[in-house]
């Protein structure tokens, strides 16, 4: 009797052992939820992260919005977002000052269904404004033709198309918009979600790229990255400097050339409508967001270490992905920007 | 005596309970009521989170959510009226389209189909009401909504005239309440028709001989005899099938337009309070907009809640006109 009982105390601890040994083996060192948009590189990198420094980072696309909430109720140790945190939202952040981090760049082009097209549609921004403020409503309109000679544009109406659901790319698009176009922002402005005055509205990329193929004479707005892996035709886009210009991941990263960092530390800036003549103005970054205040030593350094991976080496594989990387210039300042967070009350570079 | 035995039975059956399984009883009886009010429980306790979540938008904006139909996240005004309008007449048009032709399915396989052909289409329709809704919607996407747009939105606007009604007018671009209205009668249609096979196929032979044998023809005999008997469980399904075309998310999202406008044509796309919560829930950071998104569930709770006690009582009133 008392062997057994001694034999299943042994088994026990030993199962106790075992699973210990397996629940430490998957333990994950970081989670952080956020962006739906960055998703595929940043899988990309926590993968190549773990392989290289074996620290595991769980993230959950979950979409800009719970990502700051999550950030704010500090159930996970990082955030992301397409659109950078307001200054309401920043406040209400539980864990104290949070510290936008940009990571990649991407892209809003405009697809659409024009039959008979012989070469790609040259739009000016306050074309594009005015075809979603409904103000042009005609494929033949007279502006439209003035931009594209010798395109034979059909007598047909413009069929809008645009994002039901609350997303990143509206608010680059809307972010655009307001940029180019005073009447636009006073009246429309940026934001997830616009309350569009024309025009049919579909759920994800897919849904309006779906859209617009299924019906001729249609237009939308897309990511990039999701245009390009479908072949869907976009149009060049008129720049600051006058250039019509394609959207590629070379005239993204040259967009945020263009764009000086704040000396403030304040690095939610917009890089629509760049200067530069080589800069596609729908451009945007996307960010992770960290608080300044790491009170977890372990997880502090861990954050901190990753982002200095990103940098150094994670930047490099964005362009296989379709996200244009940041500039050169922009990497040495976010570098030395990452020296500002506090670990356990004691400056990362004072810890070095 | 002839009622000994019997005596003798009941005695036993008294003496055993008490014996050997009276615990097991009480055990069992526990345990089946705990399951049977768990249901409840939760029904409530889903009630309680939903307007507690949505109280802070009841109490900043009142009834204005449920009568105003101006949504503006920015601006802050949250109106749902046209969600609202959505959600009730793309499940009218749905349950229009859907309830005749469920019921017609139900009668011609209880009542004609030779049995080797009664199986197989039993078995398909009932099929339809396991395809998940974004596999309807992927569906409505590609093929639905070029047929509506190319032949069926013509037709009915200008071969039938009917464009010159407010119902069929304006341009047909293809997402419209009709398509969510088609797509939600192809979902509802199988809990209609399964409930109402069952019922048809419970109603007694004698029922069917009677009106035979006093000399009713076939179509007589299940208009006066075997429908009116099995009306109550028919009006069951129907409100099964109304329920799921109130709740339906996915489908219509992506058929529908996601318009937030009133109109009275069909063919102009509109939006639904499922739709409008799938679309911004997961973008949503105010706390006024989460709380104004939570109230539209609300309603939508509340809605779901009137349609089922309309229900009741309709089967109820039915059933009780029928014993008198």
């Amino acid at each position: 009797m008392i062997k057994t009982v001694r034999s299943i105390a042994v088994a026990l601890s030993a199962a106790a052992l075992l699973s210990g040994g397996v629940a430490s083996a998957q333990s994950v060192d970081l989670t952080g939820a956020g962006a739906t948009f960055p998703y595929p590189i940043y899988s990309k990198w926590f993968s190549d992260y773990a392989q290289s420094t074996g620290v595991k980072i769980n993230y959950q696309s979950i979409g800009s919005g719970g990502g700051i909430r999550q950030l704010s109720e500090q159930t996970v140790d990082f955030g992301a977002s397409d659109g950078p945190m307001t200054d309401q939202e920043l406040a209400g952040a539980k864990g104290g000052v949070v510290l936008h981090f940009p990571t990649v760049m991407g892209a809003v082009v405009i697809t659409y269904n024009v039959p008979g097209l012989n070469r790609p549609l040259n739009l000016s921004g306050d074309l594009i404004a005015d075809i979603y403020a409904g103000r042009i409503t005609k494929w033949n309109d007279a502006r439209i033709v003035a931009q594209n000679r010798g395109v034979p544009l059909p007598n047909s109406d413009i069929l809008v198309v645009h994002r039901s659901d609350g997303s990143g790319t509206t608010y680059i698009f809307s972010d655009y918009l307001s940029a180019i176009s005073p009447s636009w922002s006073s009246s429309l402005g940026k934001g997830k979600e616009i309350k569009w005055p024309v025009g049919l509205g579909a759920k994800g990329n897919e849904g309006v790229a779906g859209q617009v193929k299924q019906m001729p004479g249609s237009l939308g707005y897309v990511e990039l990255a999701y245009a390009k892996q479908n072949g869907l035709p976009y149009a060049n886009v008129r720049n600051v400097a006058g250039y019509y210009v394609t959207p590629s991941i070379a005239s993204v990263t040259a967009a945020a050339a263009g764009m000086k960092l704040p000396k403030n530390t304040d690095y939610r800036i917009s890089i629509a409508n760049a200067p530069g003549k080589d800069s596609y103005p729908i451009s945007s970054m996307t960010w992770l967001l960290v608080y300044q205040n790491q009170t977890d030593k372990v997880k502090g350094t861990r954050l901190v270490d990753f982002l200095r991976w990103v940098y150094k080496s994670g930047e490099k594989a964005a362009a296989s992905l379709d996200y244009a990387p940041l500039p050169s210039s922009m990497l040495a300042q976010l570098q030395s920007r990452l020296k500002t967070i506090r670990i356990a009350d004691s400056r990362v570079g004072a810890a070095q | 005596m002839t009622s000994l035995p019997v005596d003798w039975l009941e005695n036993d059956r008294r003496k055993l309970r008490v014996d050997a399984s009276a615990y097991g009883d009480k055990i069992y009886e526990a345990l089946t009521a705990a399951c049977a009010l768990a249901i409840p429980a939760l029904v409530i306790a889903i009630a309680v989170a939903i307007f507690a979540a949505a109280w802070p938008a009841f109490a900043k904006l009142g009834f204005s959510i449920v009568t105003t139909s101006d949504w503006d996240v920015r601006a802050g005004h949250f109106g749902a009226a046209p969600a609202i309008f959505g959600t009730l007449v793309s499940s009218t048009v749905a349950l229009i389209i859907a309830t005749p032709l469920a019921i017609g399915v139900a009668i011609f396989l209880s009542e004609f189909a030779p049995l080797w052909l009664r199986q197989p289409i039993g078995f398909l329709v009932d099929l339809l009401a396991a395809i998940p809704s974004v596999v309807y919607g992927l569906w409505g996407i590609f093929v639905l909504i070029p047929l509506l747009r190319e032949h069926v939105m013509p037709f009915l606007r200008d071969t039938l005239h009917l464009g010159a009604t407010p119902f069929f007018s304006g341009p047909a671009y293809g997402p419209s309440m009709l398509a969510a209205g088609v797509i939600l009668a192809i979902m509802a249609l199988p809990y209609i028709s399964s409930v109402s096979r069952e019922v048809l196929m419970a109603v007694p032979r004698s029922q069917r001989e009677a009106a035979l044998a006093l000399g009713a023809t076939r179509w007589e005999m299940i208009r006066d005899a075997v429908i009116p008997y099995a009306r109550s469980g028919i009006i069951g399904g129907i409100m099964l099938g109304l329920g799921r075309a109130l709740g339906e998310t996915m489908a219509v999202t992506m058929v529908i337009g996601n318009r937030p406008e009133i109109s009275a044509s069909l063919l102009a796309p509109g939006y639904t309070m499922a739709s409008l919560i799938a679309n911004e829930f997961s973008e949503a950071t105010s706390d006024l907009h989460l709380s104004a998104l939570m109230a539209v569930g609300a309603v939508l709770f509340i809605i779901t809640l009137i349609v089922n006690a309309v229900a009741r009582w309709l089967v109820w009133s039915v059933g009780r006109r029928r014993t008198q």
